[in-house]
């Protein structure tokens, strides 16, 4: 067990620096403006440093280097790139305690996760991506015995990415790592509930790549994350959030005629048929570890499985020992390796569960544990912390049907498999779902028929680099991860080659 | 008997003014999905374009402001969500997509209660 000091103290990994400005073109600019805001940690509620807010001019500052770095970097050889990736990665891995409790600090995230699931992730991301370009071709088709057309991946040029505030630096790394290894420059907008990580993870990397490609503007949204989706100067748009600002972007894609990328949530089922509980061993107990799985990172995970519906048969006694697992969630100090949950990321997503909790008692759901802020002593006071909470409910009721972004499961049960398929899919989005069967065939089938982007089978919360993750449904548009992100930051460029001397003969 | 989808709190009234009065005439358009899912977002009316699949739940008539700010959503997130009024709210905060109230440090928020059997009956609900 380890209990890591805050930034700053005696003994911990990371300092904050008391403000931190734009990354552009290769240099820390201040905002044009000369504004700047304060960000708090979830973990107290007290601000730890603050942030330049920037506007359309230093948005305009940033497009002005990533265009200016385009031609080069688009010019690179894969191996080059490649390479780049690679000692990105391994700064990341020589740094992992440092950035985990850097990501901890500023999001609320316990740190047993950043330092086991974050981090190592984002090392893996960026050497996936680096080998995934070294591997991929181009294509040759022979059209006939004279015509050959060539198929060329082109990178788009310069693209821009909005970061979401749950996972700051691996959301970056997710549009980071395919982007960049294809060839194109970023303008980058980090979330501003979360702005300061990714500057320590910049910070530890700015040597590594030439000034313009890579640039990360802070700000507000309406402020500096609208003139980035808006502008003229951008060849993409990727976003991950919520399904109005996801709608707005793509308007303003269609104004530019530009392709988005977009990942705008789910509510997603986790489903236990009855076989699951016909043996109390080993695969029951991770059946269980997978419903309290809708706990991980605060329940501020975008896949978060937030609707668990169990088999009548199994019901009663299977919700038991799943409340009693989320009873043993320990709660606290997320810079404590033993804490298996912290903080909220803000107050406004704070006040937003406390909300969905009203609303659901409201609507006649039974809370069966949880249902309420946490109250924690000393410096913790001020921080943001919510119970895990589970509710037992109907399909119809808002805490089904929304993403409340929390510790809160609702939980439901259905009587066979067609009814499971039902409630499974009576949902907007379609993200992610879980499956938990001992038979092959059930598990195979309910994962081919839940309308999702991800179904894990028997297993939950798995992001490993070499998936493909995305939406079905208002769930948004595209896939993350997977080598096909490549193609997702690429044209195709394609000569069509006549190797004949003879003319057509039309003309 | 008229029954509101849509009410305001005093607060977030004396936030419209002033934001109104920054930005010109608003408009909400309520959010669903993930991170600041759930949030209504405020724009300057207009810059949403809303359509066949919005909803129009209200105008929210605000003392002092000429014009009443609309709130729509899109129609199939209605749907869950028509047996509750709304009343827009406002808490301390940061950020949310686009929504113009984020830079002042406070963010829009919704609370919800269940229409009574009447209300529900006068909407056309049951």
């Amino acid at each position: 067990m380890t209990i890591f000091s805050a930034p700053g103290q005696d003994g911990s990994p990371v300092t904050y620096k008391s403000r931190y400005e734009h990354y552009i073109g290769g240099e820390w600019v201040q905002p044009a403006k000369g504004q700047y805001f304060e960000n708090p940690s979830p973990v107290t509620g007290e601000n730890f440093t603050e942030i330049a807010r920037g506007t359309a001019d230093d948005v305009e500052r940033a497009l002005d280097a990533a265009h200016g770095a385009a031609p080069a970097w688009g010019r690179t050889s894969p191996a080059e790139r490649a390479n780049i990736l690679n000692k990105i990665a391994d700064r990341v891995e020589a740094n992992l305690e440092l950035l985990a409790v850097a990501e901890s600090w500023d999001n609320g995230k316990a740190v047993r996760e950043t330092l086991g699931a974050d981090m190592p992730l984002v090392i893996d991301h960026f050497r996936y991506f680096a080998g995934a370009l070294r591997a991929q071709e181009g294509s040759v088709s022979v059209i006939d015995d004279d015509t050959i057309a060539y198929h060329f991946h082109e990178p788009l040029g310069v693209v821009a990415q909005i970061i979401p505030w749950n996972f700051p630096i691996l959301m970056a790394t997710w549009k980071l790592a395919p982007a960049l290894a294809a060839g194109n420059t970023v303008v980058l907008k980090p979330a501003e509930q979360t702005p300061a990580s990714i500057h320590v993870f910049m910070e530890l990397i700015e040597d590594l790549l030439p000034p313009g490609v890579l640039n990360i503007v802070n700000g507000f949204g309406v402020e500096a994350g609208k003139p980035l989706a808006s502008s003229n100067r951008v060849a993409k748009v990727a976003f991950t959030g919520e399904t109005t600002t996801g709608r707005l972007i793509m308007q303003y894609a269609s104004e530019n005629i530009i392709p988005v990328t977009l990942e705008l949530g789910g509510k997603s089922p986790n489903v236990f048929f009855a076989d699951v509980a016909s043996s109390k061993d080993d695969f029951y107990d991770k059946a269980l570890e997978g419903f309290t799985m809708f706990a991980l990172n605060q329940g501020e995970v975008c896949t978060c499985p937030s609707r668990a519906l169990i088999q009548a048969s199994i019901y009663d006694d299977f919700l038991g020992d799943a409340t009693a697992r989320t009873k043993a969630i320990k709660l606290g100090n997320p810079l404590d390796t033993e804490t298996m949950m912290g903080a909220q990321a803000s107050n406004d997503q704070y006040e937003k569960i406390l909300a969905y909790i009203d609303i659901g008692q409201a609507e006649g759901a039974k809370v069966l544990t949880g249902g309420a802020r946490a109250e924690l002593d000393g410096e913790l006071a001020g921080g943001y912390y919510i119970q895990p909470t589970i509710f037992e409910g109907d399909n119809k009721m808002r805490i089904f049907q929304e993403e409340i972004f929390g510790p809160v499961v609702s939980v439901t049960k259905f009587d066979d498999y067609a009814d499971a398929m039902k409630i499974a899919n009576d949902t907007l989005y379609g993200l992610g779902a879980g499956v938990w069967s001992r038979d092959i065939n059930t598990a195979y089938r309910a994962g081919r028929e839940i309308q999702a982007g991800r179904v894990w089978t028997n297993s939950y919360h798995t992001y490993p680099a070499h998936a493909a993750f995305g939406g079905y449904k208002n769930s948004g548009i595209g896939r993350e991860n997977h080598k096909m992100m490549l193609d997702h930051y690429q044209q195709t460029k394609n000569l069509l080659v006549s190797y004949s001397t003879q003319r057509a003969g039309f003309f | 008997m008229q029954v509101e989808k849509v009410l305001l709190s005093d607060e977030a009234a004396d936030w419209l003014r002033r934001l109104t009065a920054m930005h010109g005439p608003l408009m909400f358009h309520q959010s669903g999905g993930c991170c600041d899912g759930s949030s209504p977002m405020c724009y300057p009316d207009g810059e949403f374009r809303t359509g066949s699949a919005d909803v129009h739940l209200g105008d929210l008539v605000v003392d002092g402001l000429e014009r009443p700010i609309g709130f729509w959503m899109s129609a199939n997130q209605y749907e869950y969500w028509k047996h509750t009024q709304l009343t827009v709210d406002v808490v301390k905060g940061r950020g949310s997509g686009f929504s113009v109230e984020a830079p002042e440090g406070i963010r829009f928020l919704i609370r919800s209660r269940l229409f009574t059997d009447q209300e529900s009956e006068s909407l056309g609900l049951l």
